[in-house]
């Protein structure tokens, strides 16, 4: 578990053992160094929370920068609250009150990048399930006059998928750039996986990228670079 | 006279008793407005407390109060868990160290029960759920001069009274309010079972 020392890890409190599993599969997929840590169902294999499990798998998925829980439904955030404050230091877990799926996906992208606690509670909080490419990340940044922009080609056959939205994310995740990713009329936050899956920007066509800051170039180097390999699909 | 460690264990056991009586019942107002599980999970919860309660003998009140909290979080498995759970830690905090319980630390563990569940579960009265039962409960026992059983017996009835209220009631709160609308007509299973022990803990102290 090395690998994780550093990240925030995510413990999945769900009613359904087999949904907790499904939602922390989805996102280990996007978060390979990141502990995804499901826990679902009673004791007894039936539907309900288990608050023992709770508590041992928030101690399991924490490598000393935290852990973020998310929830399914009601009784679950109950469970899960209690199971944090019974331990050592509260503060060292956040209870997120996020869409179960993208949030999970988010939170597992942003911890894989190396965000604080507060960033990945913040990236699950953030994720909901309306088209996130839509809604205005922040400031347009083609005003900037020190931006740096590249048309990069999709060279994969899916395009702008999970996957290599999420490849995306996480390259640019460690640099000190900011980075936008267009298609078409659409614009999103490469920081954020679920935005760039809203673009939904197809194989065979190329998006914009833009970015600013100290690492903008080596942003643009590192997508150039993801999708001449073509995501690695 | 006051409560002792032992006659709030069998006052616990006497509710015990009731939860298994009322089992099927709660199942079923669950069912209707619910996950159905409400009652099997009581049962389980207050069968575990049972057997902790014939190996371990907690020698206070708050102690007792306690182990019921802690066997109920870890043994429900549904929302029942950490609200009596909650309700169950605050009221033991709230009566501390005291060798017997009077009517006063009765009355304030009951308020301290309510508070508990009210910060757990974010729900008012009126949202159709167990603070329509506690809600009364508390403001009778506190408006009671008398001894413990009389508290605890103007509770019950307050309870009981606000559990039938939640029948008309649209749920805002639990699985119950993705019903909307369509929750209006049944009795509120947590409100139900509020009342239910109440009801086995007056019972008990008038015996005692």
């Amino acid at each position: 578990m090395t690998a994780a020392a550093s990240r925030v890890g995510l413990v999945i409190v769900s009613h359904s053992d087999m949904l907790a599993n499904g939602v922390a599969e989805l996102a280990g997929q996007m978060a390979p160094d990141v502990s995804v840590l499901p826990v679902g169902g009673t004791e007894e294999g039936g539907l309900g929370t288990d608050y023992g499990s709770v508590v041992e798998a928030l101690a399991d998925a924490d490598s000393g920068t935290g852990v973020v829980v998310l929830y399914d439904l009601g009784s679950a955030k109950m469970t899960a609250e209690m199971a944090v404050e019974s331990a050592d230091d509260p503060s060292r877990y956040a209870v997120v009150d996020a869409p179960l799926v993208e949030g999970a996906v988010a939170a597992a992208v942003a911890a894989q990048g190396g965000a604080s606690l507060a960033d990945v509670a913040a990236a699950a909080e953030g994720a909901s399930g309306e088209t996130p490419a839509s809604a205005p990340s922040r400031p347009a940044l083609h005003v900037v006059p020190d931006a740096v922009s590249a048309e990069v080609l999709l060279t994969n056959e899916v395009g702008l998928h999970a996957r290599p939205a999420a490849l995306l994310a996480r390259a640019v995740a460690e640099l000190d750039a900011e980075v936008v990713v267009r298609y078409g009329d659409e614009e999103a936050n490469a920081a954020s996986v679920l935005a760039l899956m809203g673009l939904s920007a197809p194989g065979g066509k190329s998006i914009t990228v833009v970015a600013t800051g100290k690492d903008a170039r080596e942003a643009i180097r590192r997508i150039e670079e993801l999708a001449e390999r073509g995501f690695d699909d | 006279m006051g409560c002792t460690a032992a006659d709030v264990v069998a006052a616990l056991r006497a509710a015990a008793e009731v939860v298994k009586e009322h089992r099927d019942e709660l199942v079923r107002l669950d069912q209707a407005i619910g996950d159905g599980d409400h009652g099997e999970n009581l049962r389980r919860g207050f069968t575990a407390l049972l057997s902790r309660l014939d190996t371990e003998e907690p020698s206070s009140p708050g102690k007792v109060l306690k182990l019921v909290a802690t066997t109920l979080i870890s043994t429900v498995g549904g929302a029942a868990g950490p609200l009596y759970g909650t309700a169950f830690l605050r009221a033991s905090a709230a009566v501390g160290d005291l060798e017997e319980l009077d009517s006063d630390a009765v009355a304030s563990a009951l308020r301290a029960a309510l508070d508990g569940v009210v910060a757990r579960g974010k729900a008012v009265v009126g949202d159709k759920t167990m603070v329509d039962a506690l809600t009364p409960a508390v403001a009778a026992a506190a408006s009671v001069d008398g001894e413990v059983a009389a508290v605890l017996s103007a509770a019950a009835d307050a309870a009981a009274e606000g559990a039938e209220s939640t029948v008309p009631m649209v749920a805002r709160k639990g699985r119950a309010s993705y019903l909307g609308e369509r929750s209006a007509g049944h009795l509120d299973p947590g409100a139900r079972s509020t009342s239910l022990l109440l009801r086995a803990f007056a019972d008990a102290a008038a015996k005692a």
